[in-house]
């Protein structure tokens, strides 16, 4: 850890889910084949125009509100202008001027802990191309030219790597939550950039901030920041600070460290105006409220419910808020009123590390809550024992058949108190020789009359019960 | 020779079978390789253009022509640039798309000004566009061939597009009528883009009727342009019937008045007072015109807000030029030169300085001063206009300072050395800046020149302002005028 206090700002880009791209007709989806998900505007053909899609606006909106963020009045884009390749038009459109939320406000969990962080902006702007550079050439694809982005912009007011990494993974499951991105790492959904400064613990003036680019794991984030901060750190110790110098750097996954890109002197003009081919549009009061209705119970006050209503332990809790498909499944087990504890047992336990082992989405999971609930309720009845559920948990799994068809009469269990009573009265009456030694004291014969009862219903006695008769019956 | 007919007379013709579609396409073709030869009209003639259907609609089976800067699918389309000397798009424009379903037959694509940045149709990667009243002279641009060919009776009327008068000062230097409506009424879609904000599409015709005819055809909210809009309520064929009595026109004294003008030409003289005779004329016809007075500061800048707002757009616009997906492929290592290379050697020098100016206009530590400042004159000049839109119908103005100058620049283009005439020259401007249905027509003749008269008035009232220059054009005698040219029948 570093002695000197370390200060973080986050820029985060999220692709956000939407059947045709922010600015075109084209489908917004990921496509194996390249340049497959096109239309004229996303290769910036001459003459095309670029048409706003109004549930990515939606979502942008939604998820501002969700960051305690301020909504402007009008609704316009403007125009980020430089050269690259994988920028068709020589321009981005986003938001500068009057982003879609600006001043917000979230509360996030740090290791048990809560932290505020500040918001300076979201916007909403569209993808560039993808790039794949070979030995002397470089491929294009147009595919992901145009894809919507959120850009969510912090303060500087994160101080630790957990920190910075808590937020992103907050963000994450909010935006998975709104239902507004899959938010998946592992496509290439969100990309983030890292600004990293330190300074000593009780100074009023932030140090030199060094940005570090186009982060695409929060793994990488973590190790990004350690990194830079021992870099800047050991400089400082070494009475050399002025060699952080304000710039943007690369992090090298391979040797963990970050690379210098460009200095400050080379920053781009980005000669950013207003979008002329989009008209400035008013965002309503009413669409506001509209918007406000569809956002669904977040993870934290899910989390406070589970905990304080149902009595499941924080760690459950957690286990099941991390995604939405947990949590939306628990709550429906618990409509079905099945007991809140025993339904996040066996999710938390058998269905995660089921869907884990197969890689499956939990969506796809064959027992939905109706179907789990055929277990639950025998063994809550005790017709069934938590041995035989699992073993119905997994057949009806394996061979996709619902559960019901694996209770059968056969081989339910015997909970009937007065059916149990009547068979161990008779194995009492018929063993007199060793009632007699237990009684005596020979009290490991109790496994003996347990025996016995198994014996006598081929294993379907609820044990429970009979340990419990066989006590009152015996002491 | 039939081309030089009306849209309608010539439908007539179809109609009664006196003429056939194939026959009326097949002189065209003949009279645009004619006229190209003194007057490089066209970038493309359309040699194997064919004959259509002929239907209830206007222009169907009747040849036209296309500014180049349109995109029309299978056909060259160049906007006059090196930068796309063989771009031949998959696409076409909204626009060109609207007049096909109706029956209309391109014949060819006409020169320009390079991506309607010039006013002088010299700026063609093809070479000068020639007048055809004086193949000596200019057409001014940036609609250059548009405007040559139409006035030469190639076709009834040709497609133009309009950032600052590209239709509207070609058409008066040309004799003809030239119309730019509201912003929107038609689709840019698959227009090249100049400056998105000012850019129009339009058309040149020979009469006031025809234009309304070709943009009733050509007009329509597109779900490709958010910025078109429902029109289908106006059809402005229908509403010319040539009544005018009681409608108010104004001009402005400090643009239109000689006395503004202390060292005019007998050219601007005779142009000026031309142009009080036309406002006697109106009326006559029982228009009421009105002399109004506009602070001459806000009138002097609007050449600079031009130029800032149209460079500044312009730049971005035309970022997409890199060689890299379509256009030739410049020469270097690695991208970044070869997109240099294709813009350097692509881009003619009146292009690369606004381009210049456009970067400077939008940089950081410049964007206030010049480029937020032009949009705040910008609505100024637009607010003092929509004002005066409540009290008039329109805003009359002669275009230009007179007739088509010289191409070389020489003797007789002897208007004047004066600062204010800039105003007199880029005063169309203003329609530009409010998006205002603008039109041009011919209004007399100085030295056997053309010279011509704008109307311009307030946004989607295009039929009321149809109709004024309508009544007018009818009242005059240079309706359907060609330019009697020679030229060489080898």
């Amino acid at each position: 850890m570093s002695k000197y206090k370390v200060v973080i700002g986050l820029e985060m880009h999220c692709e956000l889910k939407s059947n045709s791209k922010v600015f075109s007709s084209a489908e917004n989806s990921y496509n194996e084949i390249p340049n497959a998900n096109i239309r004229p505007v996303d290769m910036a053909f001459p003459g095309t125009l670029p048409v706003v899609n109004k549930e990515c606006v939606r979502k942008a909106l939604m998820m501002s509100m969700v960051l305690g963020c301020t909504q402007p009045e009008y609704m316009y884009f403007d125009r980020k202008n430089y050269y690259y390749p994988d920028l068709p038009k020589g321009y981005q459109i986003t938001q500068s001027h009057d982003p879609v939320g600006v001043n917000g406000k979230i509360i996030i969990d740090v290791n048990g802990k809560d932290k505020e962080v500040l918001i300076h902006d979201i916007h909403l702007e569209e993808d560039a191309a993808s790039l794949d550079h070979y030995y002397d050439t470089s491929l294009i694809d147009y595919n992901r030219a145009g894809v919507p982005l959120l850009e969510l912009v912090t303060e500087p007011c994160l101080n630790s790597a957990e920190e910075a990494v808590a937020f992103l993974e907050h963000m994450r499951r909010t935006y998975q939550y709104c239902d507004v991105s899959e938010a998946d790492t592992k496509k290439g959904q969100i990309r983030c950039d890292v600004n990293v400064s330190i300074m000593d613990e009780n100074a009023t003036e932030l140090g030199t901030k060094v940005e570090i680019k186009n982060i695409n794991s929060f793994g990488n984030v973590y190790d990004a920041i350690i990194y830079e901060v021992k870099r800047q750190s050991e400089l400082k110790d070494a009475g050399r600070y002025d060699e952080v110098v304000q710039e943007t750097r690369r992090f090298d996954e391979e040797s963990g460290t970050t690379i210098h890109m460009r200095s400050k002197v080379d920053a781009i003009d980005y000669k950013y105006f207003v979008e002329p081919n989009i008209p400035k549009y008013k965002i309503t009061k009413e669409w506001l409220e509209e918007i406000k209705k569809d956002i669904p119970v977040l993870p934290r006050e899910r989390k406070e419910k589970y905990i304080n209503e149902y009595g499941l332990s924080e760690y459950d809790a957690n286990v099941i808020v991390r995604e939405k498909a947990y949590a939306d499944y628990f709550e429906e087990c618990v409509n079905l009123r099945m007991n809140p504890k025993t339904a996040a047992n066996w999710l938390t336990v058998q269905i995660i590390a089921y869907i884990n082992k197969y890689e499956i989405e939990l969506k796809d999971f064959y027992l939905t809550p109706a179907l789990l609930n055929q277990i639950i309720k025998e063994l809550a009845a005790g017709t069934i024992s938590s041995k035989q559920a699992k073993e119905i948990f997994f057949k009806s799994l394996e061979e996709e058949k619902e559960p019901k068809n694996y209770i059968t009469k056969d081989n339910a269990q015997i909970s009937s108190k007065e059916v149990l009573e009547d068979i161990i009265n008779k194995i009492i009456s018929n063993n007199e020789q060793q009632v007699n030694e237990y009684k005596n004291g020979k009290t490991n014969l109790f496994d003996y009359f347990v025996g016995q009862v198994m014996k006598e219903t081929r294993g379907k006695a609820n044990p429970t019960i009979v340990k419990d008769i066989l006590k009152q019956k015996l002491d | 020779m039939d081309i030089i007919k009306t849209i309608e007379e010539l439908h007539e013709m179809l109609v009664s079978k006196k003429i056939t579609s194939s026959e009326l396409v097949k002189e065209s073709v003949k009279r645009a390789k004619e006229i190209n030869k003194v007057c490089n009209a066209f970038v493309t003639i359309l040699d194997d253009a064919k004959g259509g259907e002929v239907t209830d609609s206007l222009i169907s089976g009747i040849p036209y022509g296309i500014k180049d800067n349109y995109s029309t699918k299978g056909i060259l389309s160049t906007g006059s640039s090196n930068t796309l000397k063989d771009y031949v798009p998959f696409f076409s424009a909204t626009a060109v798309l609207n007049l096909e379903k109706k029956g209309a037959i391109p014949v060819g694509k006409t020169t320009m000004d390079e991506f309607g940045m010039g006013g002088t149709g010299t700026t063609c990667h093809t070479g000068v566009v020639r007048n055809p009243w004086d193949p000596k002279r200019m057409c001014a641009g940036s609609s250059s061939g548009s405007a040559a060919s139409v006035a030469a009776g190639v076709f009834p009327y040709a497609l133009g597009s309009d950032t600052g008068d590209s239709i509207r000062k070609p058409a008066a230097f040309c004799g003809i009528v030239g119309y730019k409506p509201t912003y929107g009424m038609i689709s840019r879609y698959g227009l090249f883009p100049f400056a998105s904000s000012l850019d129009h599409c339009g058309c040149l015709t020979r009469c006031v009727k025809d234009a309304a005819i070709v943009v009733d055809a050509m007009k329509g909210i597109d779900k490709y342009d958010q910025t078109s809009w429902d029109s289908s309520n106006i059809n402005l064929t229908s509403s010319l019937n040539g009544l005018v009595k009681g409608k108010k026109l104004f001009y402005i004294k400090e643009i239109a008045n000689i006395e503004n003008y202390p060292n005019a030409s007998d050219e601007l003289k005779e142009h000026l007072e031309n142009f009080k005779k036309t406002l006697d004329i109106l009326k006559d016809l029982g228009v009421t015109v009105h002399e109004v007075s506009v602070d001459q500061t806000l009138l002097n800048a609007i050449p600079s807000v031009y130029v800032c707002l149209s460079c500044a757009e312009a730049t971005s616009n035309m970022s997409n030029l890199t060689g890299i997906i379509f256009g030739p492929r410049g020469k270097g290592n690695g991208v970044m030169s070869m997109m240099e290379d294709h813009r350097t050697n692509g881009f003619s020098p009146l292009i690369k300085r606004r381009f210049v100016i456009g970067s400077y206009i939008l940089q950081k530590e410049n964007q206030e001063k010049y480029f937020v400042n032009a949009q705040r004159v910008r609505r100024l000049i637009v607010n003092k206009m929509k004002e005066l839109f409540k009290e008039y119908d329109g805003l009359i103005l002669p275009v230009s300072t007179g007739v088509a100058p010289y191409l070389d620049g020489s003797k007789g283009n002897d208007t004047v050395n004066d600062d204010n005439t800039s105003v007199l020259e880029e005063h169309l401007q203003i329609g530009n800046f409010g998006g205002f249905p603008s039109i041009t027509i011919p209004n007399g003749f100085i030295n056997n020149l053309p010279v011509g008269i704008n109307i311009t008035g307030n946004c989607y009232d295009d039929a009321n302002i149809l109709n004024i220059a309508y009544a007018l054009e009818s009242a005059m005698p240079y309706k359907n005028q060609i330019a009697k040219m020679e030229v060489n029948n080898e």
